[in-house]
């Protein structure tokens, strides 16, 4: 029988994710990385989350397993100087689109101020 | 030297240590291999004569946060200040031991190499989030600067609203382009220098003495 390969992706909606903790989010897209699937979430984590995301999966490589994530995002859009970001009070950084997969799948191919291009490999 | 003298001397010694503020940290932070420890060692050599680690060419060589205490830096324009210099491990999102062993160390030593690093780059960033006051943020200016963790750790240290000195290293190599770190980072001063040769970091100093001061 013929095997066939693929690679699970999921996406997680800006809603989900509102409603979640910074150490839910951190451990959904984890749990669901360390399984050898594809995370792409609708809107970015918050730099303190991203700080806390990368310890955490420093604490989760180990020899021959995980060997830690792979991740792309586009520069957070600076609001500083805008109107509405006067109106809203101060600094508001918007966080963007994200894809997170495991460091030995997923491969940047290119990337700019505006394109991202990524290759996703399905063997483990 | 009379008593009172001396008394005098302790008491305002006193009130100095009670209100300083304590040395400004100073983190150089940034990807694997850039030149951090190049730089700290530099920097501890020309205003102290002293040493903070060893460097190399593998990535990960220094695996734990070193601090330097009380050097104090004076540019060009005279200007002066004291800080600690903390030197730290090259920030990754991923690590596997099979690429130490690609630089030939063996086996069971490039896993103990690798679980080091895993350590390392999550106490940097545990420093960042809780002691570091300012930062330097190294690249390797032959390499593309758009990698996820500059973004990542350039917005992180935004958030904390940390000044920052992006410094565009290896400026000796004929392939080195500074003006791509600009063009990356423009919201911040890039300066480019070698830590290797000396290149430029006069500059350097310079302006750390007036953004850090
Ligand atoms: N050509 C050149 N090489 C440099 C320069 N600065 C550092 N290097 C070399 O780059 C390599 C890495 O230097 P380190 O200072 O160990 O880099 P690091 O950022 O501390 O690296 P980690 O501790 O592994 O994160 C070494 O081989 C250095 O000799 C420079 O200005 N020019
Ligand atoms: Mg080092």
């Amino acid at each position: 029988m013929e095997m066939i390969q693929g690679v699970q992706i999921d996406l997680i909606s800006a809603e989900r994710l509102d409603r979640l903790t910074a150490m839910e989010k951190i451990r959904l897209i984890l749990d669901d990385v360390m399984e050898g699937n594809i995370v792409i979430l609708e809107k970015g984590l918050a730099p303190d989350e991203q700080s806390k995301l990368i310890e955490i999966t420093m604490r989760e490589i180990a020899p021959d397993g995980f060997s830690g994530i792979e991740m792309e995002t586009y520069p957070i859009k600076d609001a500083q100087n805008g109107f509405l970001a006067k109106l809203l009070g101060g600094k508001r950084s918007e966080t963007r689109l994200t894809v997170i997969g495991p460091a030995n799948q997923l491969r940047t191919l290119k990337k700019e101020k505006d394109l991202i291009s990524a290759w996703v490999s399905s063997s483990r | 030297m009379t008593f009172l003298v001396r008394t005098k001397r302790k008491i305002s010694g006193l009130l100095k240590a009670l209100f300083k503020k304590r040395t400004c940290r100073i983190g150089i932070y940034g990807p694997p291999n850039a030149g951090k420890t190049t730089l700290a060692n530099r920097i501890v050599r020309d205003w102290v004569g002293d040493a903070v680690g060893p460097v190399s060419e593998v990535p990960h060589e220094t695996r734990r946060v070193r601090r330097k205490e009380d050097i104090t830096i004076t540019g060009q324009n005279g200007n002066s200040i004291t800080i600690d210099i903390v030197d730290t491990p090259g920030v990754t999102t991923k690590i596997d031991y099979n690429e130490f062993v690609e630089y030939g160390i063996d086996k069971e030593e490039a896993v103990k190499r690798a679980r080091e690093a895993t350590e390392g780059v999550a106490e940097a960033m545990h420093w960042l989030r809780e002691d570091i006051d300012g930062v330097v943020y190294m690249l390797d200016s032959t390499l593309d600067p758009f990698q996820q963790v500059n973004i990542m750790l350039v917005g992180i240290i935004e958030s904390r609203k940390l000044p920052v000195l992006i410094v565009a290293n290896k400026n000796d190599l004929p392939d080195a382009s500074p003006a791509r770190i600009k063009s990356a980072f423009p919201q911040h001063p890039v300066i480019a220098i070698s830590g290797l040769e000396g290149n430029n970091v006069e500059e350097l100093y310079e302006q750390m003495t007036s953004y850090f001061g």
